[in-house]
């Protein structure tokens, strides 16, 4: 570009006019004036040129070439309606009218002249999930155990069924599955927190104390963070919080996004045991990492030097969690834990791809630094909690029974214009205890909290039902919306081994097709939510993939793709590779409730949580099915099916005390 | 004397052209990063104040955008409704769809870019491209749609700016 060099002229004339030579002998008199014109004559034209460049930039942008469809822009809105032809006969509508099969893929394999209806909408709800009564909620909140109580906090938006104005809700448990509303914890009503109290984590100190930290959304919209505690510590209800005076504690340190910065951590204590340490993540450019603080008072803290650890590629870390499992015992540990036998969880909620990723890996809490023991299966691009929709899990030490509980957050996976017309969206996932996986050595397990089996009332048990290729066997169990179910399948080894490829090497849940699809091996499992017929249903199975080494690789899905006739739901399979040992029989729990089914393969080694909208297959009209649509594989199946009774979840019964 | 003075006015004029490519460069790359560069270009280049937004500001130019275009949707849903009542079904639906995207996604949407959590916008313009298909969807069957274009222009437009949005997360 001309105008970049023109920079640099005036400069060089200068030197030149008092530098360099001029040959000959000019007459002394002409010279100062010839290069003086000269030099004029140059910062005119330079200065023209800028000027005309000036104005050309000025002028609107060419229009950009329009597409053939003659794209109308959009400062011109003239539509016409064109006059709406109802068609004589059943339309062809598709490629021949070059209409919308690229644009509109979403909306497929539905009757869209379909209308849901106020019953349909309404047994979407869940009946022992935690949910507020209406409107929106995300993010679990400062879990804790105290004197006699589970408490859940959580990110809830008061005047709408979608996210926004967000505040922090409050529920009690004596057991973690029957919950009863209280009042707000904390409304947004500080210039640090007016544009949203989000999410934070509780800390209890060994006296007793409690210590909520949380991120705050400031008044000019930078995310900080802040401290709040019980008001009063002999409510065991812990209705009251105060904010501390001090707040914003903590603001984004020099070369962080002042909106990259969220999500404090559960605490854990500094080696000598006399500070503690908070992890909050964050991103620079695509690298997601992990900050640290440490802290004598809450109040004042101090940023260690480098990170946690961080993974380039994977964009911003939210929620992380940070927390030890043993090696040796089933029983969960305290956040400060350390030592032999003890391996630390470090887990991100990516917000790139909306999913929950961790890793085991190995805490130096000298030089403060986390390793992971498979850097190929590294925190985001590694194991999931969970192969469904699942986000912005935490954990807690529940130091009443001594366990590692996890809480998740489910969102809808419906449109909104059926959570508006619903009057609420998303529920929390029944908390699942974490303890690492001493069979494999490489994972955790979760598993729904015991207490949940409180709810089972009426049980159905089917044993040793043979399922030959191509078979679907109804179990005769009605009103199937809220089942907790254990099933087990007994697959005949000699069958597997001598099953040559067909390498199924592509196998991949997500793209799959579901189990429609049949292989020698699989898919087999259990169908929930489903009709009679069948014209709606959730399979929910196994596929047992063989490499090209011979090597069977076994696959857990959840098939969404046939769950609803409704066009306005998302129809997706999930699910990932389960590992299976030796003499293992395959095993699935799945805990159904109206529109969530939480599904645990191998005790917990993966699970997947999926959201169906079914309208026939609800209510009295729900059925289960075992199903085996492999073409060189049978199996045995036997399954237990309890009822569940509701969770009865409602608001604390403050008039009755 | 004369000098210093025309050298300021060089350089000062410098200064205004190199910011005007820089922020040219930047819508440029910002839709170059969506499925659908023209519409972005045109949309952002239509409102005076892309010149000097950042993505998250020009993310909110977009998904105005969508808003205007839902406004008239539906003030043309009204129209219709009038004019086809065989359509009412149909019609109905779009209403919904429509009434979802002005008071759930574009609030969620506005809300969420401004406080720097955009992973709340993309939700909220993933679901308003999802509004317009299904309301497209529910003429299927009924009657050719009277809405097609508008449809497909509320789709694409928020399309773009879940696209643009991504660029922040």
């Amino acid at each position: 570009m001309a105008t970049a060099s023109s920079a640099s002229p005036p400069h060089d004339l200068e030197s030149a006019t008092s530098y360099s030579p001029i040959p000959g002998d000019p007459p002394a008199e002409a010279q100062p004036r010839t290069k003086k014109l000269l030099a004029t004559i140059l910062f005119t034209c330079f200065f023209l040129l800028s000027l005309i460049l000036l104005i050309i930039k000025q002028e609107p942008d060419p229009q950009p070439k329009l597409n053939e469809d003659s794209y109308q822009s959009p400062s011109t809105p003239t539509y016409s309606f064109s006059p709406a032809r109802p068609l004589a006969e059943p339309p062809s509508r598709g490629v021949e009218q070059g209409v919308s099969e690229k644009a509109f893929r979403r909306v497929s394999g539905g009757n869209l002249s379909f209308a849901w209806t106020n019953v349909m909408l309404s047994w979407q709800k869940t009946a022992y999930h935690f949910q507020p009564e209406k409107n929106w909620m995300n993010d679990p909140d400062g879990p804790l155990y105290y004197n006699g109580w589970y408490h859940l906090f959580y990110q809830y938006n008061p005047d709408s069924a979608v996210w926004g104005n967000i505040t922090w809700g409050h529920a009690v448990s004596r057991d973690l599955i029957h919950w009863l509303h209280l009042p707000y914890a904390m409304v947004p009503d500080q210039w640090y927190d007016i544009n949203g109290v989000w999410t934070g984590s509780a800390t209890i100190l060994p006296d007793g104390r409690i210590i909520m930290l949380y991120t705050g959304d400031t008044y000019d919209v930078v995310q900080v963070q802040c401290l709040a505690y019980p008001a009063n510590l002999s409510d065991p209800l812990l209705l009251e919080w105060v904010k501390d005076p001090n707040n914003p504690v903590l603001v984004p340190p020099p070369g962080i996004g002042l909106k990259d910065f969220r999500d404090p951590t559960t605490a854990w204590l500094s080696p000598d045991g006399d500070k503690w340490r908070i992890t909050i993540g964050s991103k620079v450019d695509k690298t997601g990492i992990s900050l640290v603080y440490e802290t004598k008072d809450f109040i004042k803290y101090e940023l260690l030097d480098g990170y946690l650890h961080q993974v380039p590629g994977t964009g911003m870390w939210e929620c992380i969690d940070f927390y030890p499992v043993s090696l040796t015992e089933e029983n969960g540990l305290d956040t400060s834990a350390n030592g032999p036998g003890i391996k630390h969880v470090l887990k991100a909620s990516l917000d790139d791809d909306k999913n929950d990723y961790y890793a085991l890996g190995t805490y130096d809490p000298i030089k403060n630094k986390w390793t992971p023991d498979d850097p190929d299966l590294d925190v985001g691009i590694g194991l999931r909690y969970d192969y469904g929709k699942y986000y912005a899990s935490k954990t807690f030490y529940d130091q009443n029974k001594q366990r590692r509980i996890l809480w998740g957050w489910i969102r809808e996976t419906d449109a909104e214009e059926l959570d508006l017309l619903k009057g609420w969206a998303c529920v929390q996932s029944i908390p699942r205890t974490v303890v690492f996986d001493q069979k494999t050595g490489s994972n955790i397990l979760q598993w729904p909290v015991e207490e949940v089996e409180s709810l089972r009332s009426d049980s159905f048990e089917f044993n040793d039902v043979r399922l030959g290729p191509g078979s679907v066997v109804p179990l005769a169990v009605d009103s199937a919306s809220e089942l907790d179910i254990v099933a087990s399948f007994e697959v005949h080894k000699e069958t597997v081994d001598e099953a040559t490829a067909e390498a199924d090497t592509g196998y991949d849940c997500p793209t799959s097709g579901g189990a429609a699809n049949r292989g020698i091996l699989g898919p087999f499992g259990i169908v929930v939510l489903a009709d009679d017929t069948l014209s709606e249903l959730t399979p929910i199975y196994f596929y047992i993939a063989k490499g090209t080494n011979g090597k069977a690789v076994t696959h857990f899905c959840a098939d969404e793709l046939r769950s609803s006739k409704a066009a306005d739901v998302d129809k997706i399979v999930y699910g990932s590779k389960v590992p299976l040992l030796q003499h293992e029989k395959l095993s699935i729990r799945s805990l159904v409730d109206h529109s969530i089914v939480e599904s645990f393969a191998q005790g917990g080694r993966t699970v997947i949580t999926s959201r169906v909208y079914p309208t026939k297959a609800i209510g009295r009209a729900a059925r289960v099915f075992l199903f085996n649509n492999a073409t060189g594989l049978s199996v045995t199946a036997s399954v237990k099916i309890w009822k569940m009774d509701s969770a009865d979840i409602r608001p604390f019964p403050f008039d009755q005390l | 004397m004369k000098f210093p003075v025309i050298l300021l006015a060089i350089l000062h004029t410098h200064a205004g052209l190199i910011t005007q490519m820089n922020d040219q460069t930047l819508i440029e790359t910002t839709c170059r990063s969506t499925s659908n560069f023209q519409l972005c270009l045109s949309t952002l280049l239509a409102n005076p104040l892309s010149a000097t937004a950042d993505v998250a500001e020009l993310a909110l130019i977009i998904v105005d955008a969508v808003k205007a275009k839902t406004e008239t949707a539906l003030s043309g849903i009204e129209e219709l409704k009038w004019l086809h009542p065989e359509l009412t079904d149909a019609l109905g639906q779009c209403s919904n769809s429509y009434k979802a995207v002005l008071k759930a996604d574009v609030p969620e949407a506005v809300a969420a870019l401004t406080r720097g959590v955009p992973k709340f916008a993309e939700f909220g313009m993933v679901d308003a491209a999802w509004e317009a298909e299904i309301c497209e969807g529910s003429f299927e069957r009924v009657a050719e749609s009277p809405l097609s274009e508008l449809n497909r222009d509320i789709h694409d437009l928020a399309v773009v700016a879940a696209g643009i949005i991504k660029n922040l997360l």
